[in-house]
Order: C-alpha cells, then structure tokens, then sequence
C-alpha cells in the first residue's frame, strides 16, 4: 500500500483536488510520497483545515476580558476569577455516530475530553446535543431507534467510566437526521491559572514522547471520512470509526495531569484527528520548529504497519508531549505508576520540518506551518438559502387536544430515558441536572463560585432563515443562563451543514455565521473555540442548517431557581408579556411540526434589544430571591411550558387568564421569544424591577393545588389533569423507542 | 475520625467520598493508592465507586488482586470499619468480604436517580445514628447492582440483620430489595446508592451523611 504510484486516481481517493495536488508539489518542490500524500489529505481536509469556512469563520468576535484563550488552541479558556479559569469546548461526531453509532458517540465524549485535559483543566461536566430521524418513520423508524440507542449508551459508556457527569443537552427529532444523525459533544473543565498547558512544541533538542494507548489500523482515513457526503459504500467505512477505552483515557487524563504538575512538560497534544500526523505538524508550527521522530519507536498493537497507516491512524486514548531535555525521567515516572507508555519517538528540531523515519530511514519531510497552517483556502460561491414556499395550515384542534399531543411529541417530552443512562452527579457539583432547570448548573468547589452551561439549536427556525435562526439560538442560550441568575460570559459552537460546494448550501453557512456573530458581539459572547462538521449529506439530501450554540455563564453558588411551581396560591407572571405572532411566523412551531405536518414562513421575531433587557431583568429577579420558580418560553410556547412548570414533585398546577386577540392556537402555541414564566409571593416587586428595563410583567394567574387551566378573556381553552398530562410527557420516548416495526 | 479513601486505577467516586468526609462532616482523611500494602494508621476505610480497573471481566473482579485489598482484608478483620459504595461494594462481594453477587441491571440499563432507601438495622456502625425504618433520599448511579446470593444466604442475612438497607421502589432488580449489607461481625458495609453524594443541602439531599456520622459516633465510643 505504502509504495502505490501516485496517479490521478489515487489524488482522487484522498479527495485532493488537481489544483491542491500541484499545491502540494509546489511546497515539496518534487512529488510527494504515498505518505507524504495521505499526510497532506488529512491536514487539508474539511475537517482538519476548515477550508471551506475559514474565511468567514475570521467574522466571529473572539475576544472579550475574561478570554485567556480564544480559537486556535485544543479549547477555549475564560478567567472565572478566583485564580481559576475554565476551558471548555463543543465539537461534533456526526459522521462515525451513523457508521457506527456506540463507538463513534463513545470516541466522540473521547475526543473531547482529551481536549480539555490536553490544556491541563480536569472534565467536570459533558451536554451533548443530538438529532435523530424521526422514530416513528415507517421507512427509516427501525434503524433510528438503533442509532438512538446505539448513541445513548455510546456517551453512557464513555462518560461514566471517565467519571465525568453528563449534566444536560438537546435531543431533536427530524426526517433530514434520517441518514445522518449529530452528535455534538460539549466538554468543560477547570484548572487554576498558572497550570494552563499550550499545544506548542519548543526547545530545540528537547524529547518528543508518545504516552497512551498503542497504534492500530483503526480510524485510518476518518477525518477525510468526516469530509464527504455519505453514499452506499459508506457503511463500508466501519473499519474506519475508532474503537474508544474509557478507562484507558481515565488513566491518561490523571496521568497528564500529575505530570503536568511535575513542571518538565513544555507542550502537550492529543492525537485526535489524523493523529500523529497532526499533533506533530501543529504543535511544530505553532512552535515554529521541526519535529523529527522514527516510527520504529511508537508503540504499535498490529504488526507490520505502513509508515502510513501509522502516520494516519486515528487510534484513541494517545496523547503527544514535548519535555525538558534530561528531565524525562520524571515524566516517565508519573505514567509508569499509572501504568501507561510514555515512550521517546523523536525530538525537536530547528528545520521547521515534520521528519519522519522509518528504520533510520526518511519516509516523510514537510514542513510543518505549510501543511499546518496553509492548507488551501477557499472562497466558495454563496448565492442564497433555499426558500419555502409552503401556506400556512391550521387544522381543526383545540387547544384542549392539542397540548397533550404535543407534550408526547419527541423533541418537547421528557428525555429521562435517555439521562438517567448517565451519570449527571459524579464529582458531586451538579447543581441543575438534566431537566431540573433551564441550564445546568455546576459549582466550582475551588473558587465557592458556579457555572451554569446551556447548548441550543433549532434546525427548523435556521432552515426558514440561516441567519435569524442562528441568531434565535444565541438569544435562547443567553436566556436559559440568565433564567437560572448566570450572566452569560463566552461561547462556543458547532456548525452543521450540508455540502460547502453547493452555493445554496454555503450561503446557509454563510448567514449562520454572521448571525451568530452579530448576535454573540451583541449578547457579549465572544466564541472560544469550536467545530464545522460539513458534508452532512446522504444521497444528496443535507440536513437542515444546524448551528449548535454552546455558552457558558457565572453565578454565585447557592440553591438553584428550578422549573416546577412549588407553591400554591403564587402570582403566575409571564416576564416580557404574551407577545405577538403572526400566521406567517407560525411555521415554525412545534404545532406547526406535530400537528399541521407542515413548515413555512419564518421564524419567530427577535429583537435583540428588547432581549437583552428581559435577561437583565430576569437576572436580577432572581438574583434577589422573588422567583420561586422560573422557565423560559420555547419548544411549544406557552401552554407547554405552563405544563412543564407544572411537572414537579408538589403536583403544583396554574389557572391563568390570557387577555389578547390572537387565534387561540398562536396564544397558546406560538414560540416568540423573550418570555419568561415564572411564580412569585411578589408580583409588585416583580412588576417594579421589570419596568425599569421596560419589560411587561402581566400577572396571568395563580398557582393551584389541581390542574391547569388556561382561559383567554375568560373562556376556556382546555383544563387538564397534571398527573395525566404527566404521564404522557414522562413516557412518550420510551414507547416511541419500544414501539415494533407494524408498518408492512 | 481519620478515613482512608482507597484509590484504585479507574475509582472515580474518591474526591467526592474525600470530600463528604473532610467537608461535609469535618473528619480528616487521606486517599490510599492501590499498590499499598499497608493502610498506615486509619479508622476506617472506604472504597469509593467508579470502574476500577474499567471493571473489565467483572466489576470488581480485577481490584480484589489489588496489594491493597490484602491490606484492607486484615484491617476488617482487626474489627476496623470499610465501606464500600457502588464499585466498592461489588470489590468487597468479589473479595470475599461479603456474601452475595452484583450482576447487570433488570433492564440492562445503567442507571442514575434518586431513590428512598430504607434503614433495616440500627444495629451496626454504619447505621447506629439512624432510626430503623428511616428512608433517606439517596442517589444510585450504575449498571451492576442487582444484588443476588441464594436462598439460604438471603435467609441467613435476614435471620443475622445484615440487610442495613432495603430499596422503596427496587430500581435493578435486586433480590428482596436488598440495598446494602453487612458481614457477620458487623464492620464491614456494602451498599450500591450513594451516600456521599447526598451529604451537602446543595445537592439536593444531605440525607446520606446519616451514615458517615454513624460511622463517626461508633469510632468515637470506640476511643472512649
């Protein structure tokens, strides 16, 4: 395999094009080797070199007075006071979730978490953001359930073993996962200050070592993987889906860590993607030095492997170090307790070159910022998002018959099947778990301070409009932080979207990005790192565009405002008021989805000012205890979350009174945002706050003993019983994961 | 009081076992690495939850090797307090130190929630503090902890009041409920919930302390 000629053919199977191939040449100044070549295929594919969307990536803000650390290293790192900051990072494993769905999520919660670890702060918390095809399709309904589970237990496995806590997340349901479902992981961890570690090799002479798992063939090719659209041959590509130990990385993350501390490490990087390929050239370039190392010395568990396949392998759990010449001893110590390999493969040169022997001899020789950094750049042609063009439909239901329909339907029901398979508690700091309250909530032990992590998408809302949808999802990240008290501080994301090179496809990419950075310059956000997963196709039908939003924010540690009203006889306020919808802003909805079947128009209308207002508000509501309960208003609108609130242990419901004209449906169903429910002994108090950032506070009802009701103008919309509602929420999933393939 | 908190590769639940005991109920405490042969000068012991060993084979099966388990051995048999939670208990089951099996979950799954957790017997170190009949609201959190033994032994730890804690509402499958048990000579204690999870009001239920502070009560009548 290593001595292949190079033909035109070859080029093509490691998706080079013509123009990139003679780019390639250009750097060498001859022909590249066979490995050279898949070198060079795994540092300038999609995946690796964000290619497609560097160019407008540079429009993200970036820097804030909290940054330590912004894009370009293993994760983002902010200063959360206290002597301590926290890095954190979100990045997706969509394509090896639908190969192979248990090892692509496991080595998905792998990968990230090596990140963390990698810039020296220890994983205290995971949310992962998923989207499945829809479990009951009668073509695709079996395979879905497969995925879903498959997935679920992936991230149980993985997450669980290590010991970090899955504390919360999304799971949405849509026919455009069908082929190709998203798994976005969402990794923090903390470490002090001064303990922070760079992916930067430097010192010229120092050693370069190899600790971790040993190389194998798996994984070979993934991140080119990771960078086409899927076909039918693609399920031959399960070979190419990394198998993950969780317990190995357990030994490696205290391992990095304890030697991290013996002071001798210069620079350290995970080999995730194209790993040792990667890790090598990255931390030369970012250190502008060379990096020789002989493939004799990796420690290997197949024999006779290629320069290659060696080279290219994405085997997990490794990790590569640069140490202080003549302090080696010392490193190699700490991973001899835990076990581990650490092994010398080379040394830090002054070339600038990535140099690659085998048996003493020269089987690669690039340099390092050339294959790095200066992977070819593309200014693909955007014209614009594809339109929709479908009517408005409201069919004949009542608000009475819909509201349980849609607390059964899949994205708004309980997800309890799918967290209670993880462990949201390990490290005891979860504040929030999953569903407790609108963000999860963790306390910092180290500083007496807490974090409070939301992540947010709507596929839906980005399809009617790439760039309000991008920027909805922003807005609903910052609120959910705000309505646990957090002030949202820094951000990262995901971008999910279909083939860069189709021009309706890029212009999707295109507005996401400048919404999402209109909207993160506006809501002072500033984006730390993140991730662009591409080619989200099978058989040429893309996802909808699915920017997933990940931010973080900062409170004090106290006992945390949950969602269920715990009292009766409380003022039941609706913060920044019932809003308005028009039909053509309805589309969108989850009534829409469920009932209607249908998507058209826009999405909701979001005023950024008017926004970041009711957030100031909500803050300090809760900030001086009036809230005895608090929920914002999204999936369902207004009647799904007065049912939510009404979920908890006190069996608490509401009775409200909704004065305004709109058609019962868009009252009850519609999801503009910034709107807050909550309870309070204070209404006035409420009222008083909430007018001085020029937010209506109407008090909408009262909480109860029994039931829900919601009248408009006094008639009566539906009164529902909260133990049955109850139990649909609680066991929709289930049944829709358990229900047998009937269709014929 | 002083804890040993033993730490084997892959125990995950160590700091918050270290820190139930030395934040939460203010004892002192030290993490003992697995190749130990010898505990040092300690009151009690507890192995902490997680994968130890990534509980390949069998949960439990590969930490019982361990130097350390050779050590903790003699100590429950000097009469000294070990408690095992969750991993804990299914290393203390392998090791011979308590009777009875933890297999996979009724329905598979691994499992994390809260659940009432009946007291069986005041009648032992890690319970005396307690009132029988009690139901704490503590947290589980795994995959094994189905416990199983045959009849005779489930007879013959009712018959001695060696359950010290039963399930409300049986979350794994667990032969009669059965959450937690102790030896014959009473020191040593296996439960698969945990209590160190539910020892601080900020996590929802401070109601596990209860058994730290047993434990702490009967090392102080000791020393008196």
């Amino acid at each position: 395999m290593s001595t292949a000629a190079i033909t035109p053919e070859v080029i093509e199977q490691h998706q080079l094009t013509p123009g990139e191939y003679q780019k390639i040449v250009d750097i060498l100044g001859r022909e590249p080797s066979y490995t050279e070549l898949g070198i060079f295929s795994v540092m300038w594919s999609e995946h690796c070199s964000y290619k497609s969307s560097r160019l407008h990536l540079k429009k993200l803000p970036t820097r804030g007075k909290l940054v330590v650390q912004g894009p370009g290293e293993n994760a983002g790192i902010i200063d959360i006071g206290g002597g301590y900051v926290i890095a954190f990072k979100i990045e997706s494993h969509n394509h090896p979730s639908f190969i192979e769905p248990f090892q692509g999520a496991a080595t998905g919660v792998g990968g990230i978490l090596r990140d963390i670890f990698t810039m020296g702060a220890r994983p205290i918390a995971v949310l992962d953001s998923l989207r499945f095809g829809r479990l009951d399709s009668r073509e695709n309904g079996a395979r879905n359930r497969r995925i879903v589970s498959g997935v679920v237990s992936g991230i149980a496995h993985y997450g669980n073993c290590f010991g970090v806590p899955t504390v919360g997340g999304e799971t949405i349901f849509e026919p455009c996962y069908d082929g190709n479902p998203l798994v976005n992981v969402f990794a923090l961890g903390i470490c002090k200050k001064e303990d922070v570690f760079y992916a930067k090799a430097a010192g010229v002479g120092n050693p370069v070592i190899y600790v971790g798992a040993r190389t194998g063939r798996d994984g070979i090719h993934g991140a080119s993987m990771a960078s086409a659209e899927f076909t039918e041959e693609s399920k031959q590509k399960r070979p190419n889906v990394q198998v993950g130990d969780p317990f190995m990385e357990k030994l490696l993350l205290e391992a990095c860590i304890e030697a991290m501390k013996t002071g001798a490490i210069v620079g350290i990087q995970d080999m995730g993607a194209a790993g040792l390929t990667c890790s090598t050239c990255e931390m030369g370039s970012r250190g502008e030095v060379g990096i020789e190392i002989e493939l004799d010395r990796v420690p290997q568990r197949e024999t006779g492997m290629t320069p290659y396949e060696i080279m290219l392998s994405e085997s997990q759990e490794r990790m590569l170090l640069v140490a202080d010449k003549g302090r080696e001893e010392e490193v190699f110590r700490v991973f001899r307790k835990w076990g581990l390999e650490a092994v010398e493969i080379g040394i830090v040169t002054n070339d600038g070159k990535l140099r690659v022997r085998q048996h003493g001899k020269i089987v690669a020789e690039i340099p390092n910022r050339e294959l790095a950094d200066e992977a070819p750049l593309y200014d693909r042609p955007h014209t614009s998002p594809p339109e929709v063009h479908a009517a408005p439909q409201f069919p004949q239901i009542s608000v009475q018959d819909a509201l349980p329909k849609l607390l059964a339907a899949p994205d708004i029901c309980s997800k309890r099947w799918i967290w209670e398979q993880y462990d949201y508690q390990v490290r005891t700091n979860t504040l929030a778990g999953p569903e407790r309250a609108d963000a999860a909530i963790l306390r910092i032990k180290e500083t007496g301070s807490s974090v409070a992590m939301a992540l947010d998408g709507n596929g839906r809302y980005c399809y009617l409009s790439p760039r309000d949808g991008a920027k909805l999802a922003v807005a609903e990240c910052c609120r959910n932080l705000s309505v646990v008290g957090a002030q949202p501080v820094a951000a990262t994301n995901c971008l999910n979207f279909g083939n860069p090179e189709r021009p309706e496809i890029m212009a999707q990419l295109v507005e996401a990005i400048e919404g999402i950075s209109e909207a993160c310059t506006f809501f002072n956000t500033p984006i730390t790192g993140g991730n662009v997963s591409l080619y989200n196709e099978t058989l040429g039908e893309g996802i909808y565009p699915t920017p997933v939003l990940g931010i973080v924010g900062l409170m004090k540690t106290e006992a945390p405002v949950t969602m269920p009203f715990k009292n009766a006889g409380r003022s039941v306020v609706l913060l920044g008021g019932i809003g308005n919808c028009g039909e053509g802003r309805f589309g969108c909805t989850q009534f829409a989805k469920e009932i209607a079947h249908s998507l058209w128009g826009l999405p909701p209308e979001l005023d950024m000012e008017h926004e970041k207002r009711l957030q100031a508000a909500i803050r300090e509501i809760i900030a001086e205890g009036l809230a005895e309960s608090a929920h914002d208003l999204s999936d369902g609108g207004l009647a799904v979350t007065l049912a939510e609130c009404s979920f908890g242990q006190a069996g608490i419901g509401a009775q409200v009174d909704l004065d305004s004209d709109l058609r019962p449906e868009i009252l009850c169903f519609h999801e503009g945002p910034s709107r807050v429910l909550l309870s309070t002994q204070n209404p006035k108090r409420v009222d008083e706050i909430a007018a001085r950032h020029g937010i209506p506070a109407p008090v909408i009802g009262i909480t109860i003993e029994k039931g829900i009701e919601i009248r408009q103008r006094s008639n009566t919309l539906g009164a529902w019983d909260i133990a049955a509602l109850k139990k649909i929420f609680d066991n929709s999933l289930e049944q829709q994961l358990s229900t047998e393939v009937t269709h014929v | 009081m002083k804890f040993g908190v033993i730490v084997f590769p892959g125990s995950n639940c160590d700091h918050d076992a270290f820190y139930a005991v030395t934040s939460n109920l203010g004892q002192q405490a030290e993490f003992v690495w697995h190749d130990s042969p010898s505990l040092g000068n300690l009151d009690a012991v507890i192995l902490p939850g997680g994968f130890s060993y990534g509980d390949y084979l069998r949960c439990g099966a590969i930490a019982k090797f361990s130097p350390v388990m050779q050590a903790v051995k003699r100590f429950a048999a000097d009469g000294g307090l070990v408690l095992g939670i969750c991993n804990g208990f299914q290393i203390l089951v392998e090791s011979g130190l308590l009777p009875g099996a933890l297999v996979r979950n009724g329905n598979l799954k691994f499992v994390c929630r809260e659940i009432g957790l009946r007291v069986e017997t005041t009648n032992s170190p890690f319970t005396g503090a307690l009132q029988r009949g009690q139901v704490l609201h503590v947290p589980i959190a795994h995959g094994e902890g189905c416990y199983v033994a045959d009849e005779r032994t489930l007879d013959e730890l009712e018959r001695e009041d060696r359950v010290a804690f039963r399930y409300v509402d049986n979350p794994n499958g667990s032969l009669r409920d059965i959450a937690g048990v102790l030896n014959r000579e009473r020191n040593v204690l296996g439960l698969m919930p945990h209590p160190e999870r539910a020892s601080d009001p900020l996590m929802g239920s401070a109601e596990g302390l209860g058994v730290f502070q047993s434990m702490l009560q009967a090392a102080a009548a000791v020393t008196r």
